[in-house]
């Protein structure tokens, strides 16, 4: 698709001829997984994790789909027809188990693909718009999975459902209509649990949508690298398939070995326990905390303590609420501005010393730590450590990103993939800050762009 | 270069928010404010461990304990059941118990469930039948509370996997009954609130539930075993660990066949990976 030298596909019968000719789908496919796209070489395991998230979609819409034919989104029942998939329906303990487990594999998934789209700078152009729509796939499954959660109607649902509504409440003047009419209600209720299984059974599919325009961009300037330097010639690259699909029909085998563990042995030591005893407004959980994959986000909610005020005074300028949730929504649009804050030449960690120290010392353990603060109680020393880490998770990618991409002196890169598969030398002249040099997007060496398609 | 300016003065911004509204005042509070009070009760909470040996269905390959689930059954039947209901268990799922059908239905029969007369329509009362779930102790919530010194008895369909580690969690329960160190409650003021009972497995230590296995001998066992406290609460445990979920066993001889399906199919599949890779990278060394 994206390089001169990728195999055309030709069909061999005459019925794949008149496919072809009529709806070339088959041909679509082809370019897209099959033998006509040419993937560098040099892929390491990391690169597994955009087929695994793929996987997990079609899990979690085909166990859905099947649980939402034994569900009824009523408050009255709900959690009745839960326990009913779990003791009266065929191996419908199976299905929901993988459910709900196939959630959490899928945000380990995401979280890996970001992680590794974070240490490689896959966001640098000319990939900015593969990143982009990553980030609203995220947001949407951010989405999806907190409304799913509140289905089962258990105690840790509604509470859940309570304080996520609750945070709009936090907007000045309009909150409490906004939470209203969000809910339906002054409280979750049947309303409230009605509209959720009608959107988190549509927003899988919009997320598929989404999906599609996020491969379809990829496939535009072709995949990167853990080099990040661009392809130059066929020798760079192998064809997705039989080269790709086999490393990633092994990591899938890897993938589910992990994910059967969980179902089959260990379904519930990822859930809460209190979301076996139904949903009762008049008892309050001891801890709310939501599910474990949106621990690091609740940490940055819960990290303002204080309202702002004018010092000396007691006149409020925004309440503590509010500006917790304009951070904790502020920590992940700020993902969207991230191509244009990191301005380094070189996309690869592996060549960018100062980088790849802010990134191992300062963002892992920064999110190890909002993660643990997330799934703790309110007290110390986990609020100062959430404040501590919030405050470096901004500084991360706000202020130092931006400084040490323009300070930063690049190791030398390899001249192509294929040296740096074989081992050749490396180039003499490491690229300066702040001119296109090899690891610069799209460029060739004699200054033209990338063919595009 | 204007968005980078624009956003190192917006993370110092919300930096200095942080820091100078919430962690300071946070951390000024945590070293000169006064301490954080904690209740007397937990001086006296202590974690419980399950029965000795643990249960027949702990581990990856755990199963059932036929004559033990039935005794737990005798148990929940003739002590639990006065207040507590299990009302997503049908006397249908008896039969997995290792019950014969007679049995089962001889079982239901044993039952009284609500019913209406088929003359006239009137609400009355029934034997159980196979397809009954298991009837309710209270007409309602509000009789439960009124009965119970207002603690509304909960379902117990699901407590063994609604509480943290939960078999075990109602095995230390039953058995965690008795009275608080005398001196150290005299030292830190505690009392047993009114109505309530000391125990030291429950999270505050004061529960509104009564010792409801109190003596050593409280139910017969039909097997012969010697039903002691410790006994009857592993049983009961056992029993209830099933309700919650009777598919436990099923599920983990499932997961086996399906480890060992995968584990084959990814050795085949990292057998062609490398085959197909063979030649690609260049032989280290």
């Amino acid at each position: 698709m994206s390089f001169a030298w990728a195999k055309q596909y030709e069909p061999k019968s005459a019925f794949t001829r008149w496919i072809d000719e009529k709806l070339p789908l088959p041909r679509l496919v082809y370019n897209a997984v099959g033998a006509g796209y040419p993937v560098p070489r040099n892929l390491n395991y990391m690169w597994n994790f955009g087929v695994l998230a793929g996987f997990c979609l079609v899990l979690q819409i085909v166990t859905g789909v099947v649980l939402a034919m034994h569900y009824a989104a009523n408050a009255e029942v709900a959690f009745g027809t839960v326990e009913h998939i779990m003791r009266n329906v065929n191996y419908g303990w199976m299905l929901r188990y993988a459910h709900a487990n196939g959630a959490s594999f899928f945000f380990i998934v995401i979280y890996l693909h970001i992680f590794r789209g974070l240490f490689y700078s896959s966001y640098k152009a000319p990939r900015e718009m593969i990143w982009l729509l990553g980030v609203v796939i995220f947001l949407l499954m951010m989405a999806t999975a907190f409304m799913g959660y509140v289905l089962p109607w258990g105690q840790m649902s509604f509470w859940g459902a309570q304080v996520i509504t609750g945070l709009f409440e936090a907007i000045p003047l309009v909150g409490t209509a906004i939470k209203t009419w969000l809910l339906g209600g002054f409280a979750p209720d049947n309303a409230a649990l009605n509209r959720f299984f009608s959107l988190h059974f549509l927003l899988p599919f919009v997320i598929a949508g989404v999906v599609i325009l996020h491969i379809w961009a990829l496939h535009i300037p072709g995949s990167s690298n853990p080099t990040g330097i661009e392809v130059k010639s066929e020798s760079d690259t192998v064809p997705f398939h039989p080269y790709y699909t086999s490393k990633d029909g092994f990591g899938l085998g890897v993938f589910l070995i992990l994910f059967t563990v969980m179902v089959f042995f260990l379904p519930n030591a990822l859930g809460h326990p209190d979301n076996y005893i139904e949903a009762n407004p008049l008892s309050t959980p001891a801890h709310i905390v939501p599910e474990w994959y949106f621990w690091p986000f609740y940490a940055i909610l819960r990290a303002f303590t204080g309202d702002l005020t004018i010092p000396f005074t007691t006149i409020v300028l925004i309440p503590a609420k509010l500006l917790g949730v304009i951070a904790m929504f502020g920590s992940i649009l700020l993902w969207f501005i991230l191509p244009w804050l990191d301005k380094s030449p070189v996309r690869s960690g592996h060549y960018r010393p100062l980088f790849r120290k802010f990134f191992w010392f300062g963002f892992i353990p920064c999110m190890i730590v909002l993660f643990i603060c997330g799934g703790a109680p309110a007290e110390e020393p986990y609020v100062i450590l959430s404040q501590i880490a919030t405050a470096y998770y901004f500084l991360h990618f706000l202020v130092i990103l931006p400084i040490v991409s323009q300070i930063e002196v690049p190791k030398p890169l390899p001249f192509s993939i294929t040296d740096a598969v074989l081992g050749k030398g490396k180039v003499a002249s490491p690229p300066r800050a702040g001119t296109a040099g090899d690891g610069d997007g799209g460029m060739l060496p004699g200054g033209a762009l990338q063919p595009a398609e | 270069m204007s968005i980078r300016l624009g956003s190192i003065l917006v993370g110092l911004a919300i930096t200095a928010v942080l820091v100078l509204w919430s962690l300071l005042p946070g951390a000024y509070n945590l070293a000169f404010g006064p301490a954080p009070e904690k209740q007397a009760s937990y001086a006296f909470y202590e974690h419980g461990e399950g029965p000795e040996g643990g249960f027949s269905f702990d581990g990856p390959l755990g199963t059932w304990d036929m004559a033990q689930l039935q005794r737990g059954y005798q148990v929940y039947k003739e002590v639990c059941s006065a207040c507590h209901s299990i009302k997503f268990v049908a006397f249908r799922n008896l039969a997995q118990l290792g019950y014969t059908e007679a049995e089962v239905d001889a079982e239901a029969a044993s039952w009284t469930v609500p019913g209406i007369d088929p003359a006239t329509g009137e609400t009355t009362t029934r034997p159980g039948t196979r397809v009954d779930a298991f009837p309710m102790p209270f007409p309602n919530a509000i009789a439960a509370a009124a009965a119970n010194n207002n603690a509304i008895p909960p379902d117990l369909s699901l407590m063994a996997k609604a509480r943290h580690d939960g078999s075990n969690y109602i095995y230390s329960l039953l058995t965690g009954y008795g009275e608080p160190d005398p001196e150290k409650a005299a030292k830190l003021g505690f009392e047993t609130g009114p109505g309530l009972y000391f125990n030291k497995h429950f999270p505050n230590v004061n529960i509104a539930m009564a010792p409801p296995l109190a003596i050593d001998g409280q139910v017969t066992y039909a097997d012969g075993t010697d039903a002691t406290i410790p006994q009857m609460s592993a049983d009961v445990a056992a029993f209830l660990t099933w309700t919650a979920e009777p598919s436990l066993v099923a599920r983990k001889q499932t997961g086996w066949f399906v480890l060992g399906f995968l584990v084959f199919a990814t050795v085949l599949a990292f057998l062609s990976y490398k085959q197909i890779w063979a030649g690609m990278k260049p032989k280290k060394g």
